[in-house]
């Protein structure tokens, strides 16, 4: 394999750690400010990647369809939030797994049942179409684009976190979410605001994401998972580790699946390296977590629980 | 916590619970023989998949209800249980070998154990290093491990990978003859029935204590001189043990086993039916199947968009009615 593929293998697995991150950062926020664990989060991935193909099939524009998608993530999010949500906080895990689960099938038939089964396409605008060279590497522009939303993403929620008074609210929630509570800040405004942020985010990496593959029901559903494994990897509730996470298993997954298939072609047929070699490559970031668990039970970056 | 006390607590409502599970059984027994009666077979193999399902989840019970450990990834058991079965129709049709040495059979009863031992290998293996965490990282790292596995299935191009494998005849059992719906049916009621003949034995002994104790408290366990950890242990391999029964036994019904069979809906659907009939309850996991694959069945038939419903009224089970239908049905809404 030459320097310039490693190269632009390397950039699709910081891409895809971005991508990873946006989704990862809410749930890892929910959890750490809520103690919620919610499978719905790539639910609501989906529901903003549908939206902003909508908004930018009827508008034209895909700048608007990325607002679209994430606003529409986020209104989602609150109403989940007050209906459903609200009621869990108090609950066991095995009951926020159940409804969070449920919210899952509800979402995705609903919809389903709104913009039809067929899967949706975006359209990127021609300026991000095109690819650029770096070095060696002639990279496209709109994964350029993807990895730079990614930093200021961490950036904003970086300063929002440590410089602001929201933020000061959030990481005092954390701690001590009775005590917040009892010098007067309005605890349930405070957790729908952190759900809704959340939401935006997976929506805004929904929308990104739906111009790069189709926008189809049940798309959320692998990329939860891996949010998941991230934030296992980087301790629950603990942004940091969140972005650690993201980056090292996006990276860890590209570099598996381009170098497996290579490696199983010294001694297979090309065909069965290529499937064999793939679905290890899968396997690669669960056994990464397993040993990462098996050394560190609470993650890279124990958060404070 | 899950639930108080083990499902036999003996309160007055004992007698009523036993009375939902003794009405429960004869349903589902009643069922196939009039069926078979009418003619109607499509009827008897329904029943034997709930029958089939809800010994899955009786498997989950164990660990889940009353050992209150979430695993979010028994439907690797389920599947490995399911892909045993398969590879050894397959092998035993082709007349070639498992992995070019061993000769295969078509005897269920050599490939149960093959099943079991293997579910309980894996089980052993995810388990010491799961039952490390506690609380979400044990429910993630349960499900990372499922998915593990999962793509490992895909990886089987030799078993057809993501396509799956088609059983051309089904295994055959010592007595009876296992394609007959009904004498399959029976095979599958009597395989149930030890499964909870198994879990009721080993809640109700000094094990069981220790189990329900480690959910409770398990300082205090440890303070009585037993390690929580190699109950938990032992709990959860015993718990696969049963799912990979159940997905044995499946992979036979269906004559089909794929990569689906160990995806995380299908360890959500396991998780769903326990709640649904209700947790750590003896009989809640043959409650919850009914209702399961009813709604499926009939909604599916119905409705392309059954699985809506199936959220809306998981969503109803989880917020408002916190003790299954098996609490619905006796009343006892025993809270967590």
């Amino acid at each position: 394999m030459t320097l310039a593929l490693t190269l632009e293998q390397l950039l699709n697995g910081i891409q895809f750690g971005v991508m990873l991150f946006l989704m990862a950062s809410g749930l890892t926020l929910i959890f750490g400010v809520m103690g919620l664990i919610n499978l719905a989060h790539g639910s609501l991935y989906m529901v903003g990647a549908f939206v902003c193909a909508y908004v930018t099939g009827i508008t034209g524009s895909f700048w608007l369809g990325l607002l679209a998608g994430a606003l529409g993530a986020a209104i989602m999010g609150v109403i989940v939030e007050v209906l459903v949500i609200r009621r869990l906080y108090q609950r066991d895990h095995l009951d926020q797994v159940l409804a969070t689960f449920a919210l899952i099938l509800i979402l995705s038939e609903g919809t389903a049942l709104v913009f039809g089964s067929q899967p949706l396409w975006l359209d990127i605008p021609s300026v991000l179409k095109g690819s650029i060279e770096l070095g060696s590497v002639v990279y496209p522009v709109y994964r350029i684009l993807i990895i730079i939303v990614g930093v200021l993403v961490a950036l904003g929620l970086y300063l929002l976190i440590s410089r602001t008074r929201i933020g000061m609210k959030i990481r005092a929630g954390e701690n001590d979410r009775e005590m917040i509570g009892a010098l007067g800040v309005n605890i349930s405004v405070l957790y729908t605001f952190v759900f809704a942020v959340g939401a935006a985010l997976a929506g805004l990496a929904g929308s990104l994401v739906g111009a790069l593959q189709s926008v189809e029901v049940g798309m959320g559903e692998p990329v939860l998972i891996l949010a998941f494994v991230v934030i296992v990897i980087g301790g629950i509730g603990s942004i940091k580790g969140a972005l650690i996470g993201a980056m090292l298993v996006g990276i860890v997954d590209t570099l598996g699946r381009v170098l497996l298939p290579s490696f199983f072609q010294w001694f297979m047929e090309p065909s069965a390296a290529a499937s064999v070699g793939s679905a290890l490559a899968s396997m690669l970031i669960y056994l990464l977590m397993a040993i990462i668990l098996a050394i560190k039970p609470k993650g890279l970056f124990p958060a404070n629980d | 916590m899950i639930n108080s006390i083990t499902s036999l607590n003996f309160t007055k409502n004992m007698s009523r619970e036993s009375w939902v599970n003794l009405l429960l059984l004869v349903v589902i027994v009643s069922v196939p023989i009039i069926a078979t009666l009418m003619d109607e077979v499509y009827y008897v193999n329904l029943s034997t998949r709930i029958i089939i399902i809800a010994m899955a989840a009786v498997g989950l019970n164990f660990a889940l209800g009353f050992g209150g450990m979430v695993s979010f990834g028994h439907a690797a058991f389920f599947g490995l249980g399911g892909y045993v079965a398969g590879i050894a129709a397959f092998h035993s049709f082709e007349g070639t070998l498992f992995l070019g040495l061993i000769p295969a059979s078509d005897q269920m009863l050599l490939i149960w154990p093959v099943a079991l031992l293997g579910a309980a290998m894996i089980a052993l293996l995810i388990g010491a290093i799961s039952l490390r965490t506690q609380g979400v990282y044990f429910i993630m790292i349960t499900l990372a491990f499922a998915q593990m596995i999962y793509y490992f299935s895909i990886s089987l191009t030799t078993y057809g990978g993501e396509d799956g494998l088609s059983i051309i005849l089904r295994n055959n059992f010592a007595i009876g003859n296992s394609n007959n719906p009904l004498h399959f049916f029976a095979l599958c009621f009597f395989a149930l029935l030890m499964s909870l003949w198994l879990s009721h034995r080993m809640v109700g002994s000094r094990f069981g204590a220790a189990l329900t104790m480690a959910k409770l408290n398990e300082t205090r366990l440890a303070t009585a001189g037993i390690e929580p950890y190699s109950i938990r242990l032992v709990a959860f391999v015993v718990s696969a043990m049963i799912t990979a029964f159940a997905g044995a036994l499946f992979a036979d019904l269906n004559g089909f086993v794929d990569p689906s069979m160990l995806s995380w809906h299908r360890s959500g659907e396991i998780i769903v039916i326990v709640v649904l009939g209700g947790v750590g309850r003896l009989f809640g996991p043959i409650a919850g199947a009914i209702a399961f694959v009813l709604l499926e069945t009939f909604l599916g038939g119905f409705t392309d968009r059954w699985q809506l419903f199936l959220g809306l009224v998981l969503l109803g089970v989880v917020l408002f009615a916190r003790g299954g239908l098996i609490g619905l049905m006796t009343g006892n809404a025993r809270h967590g």
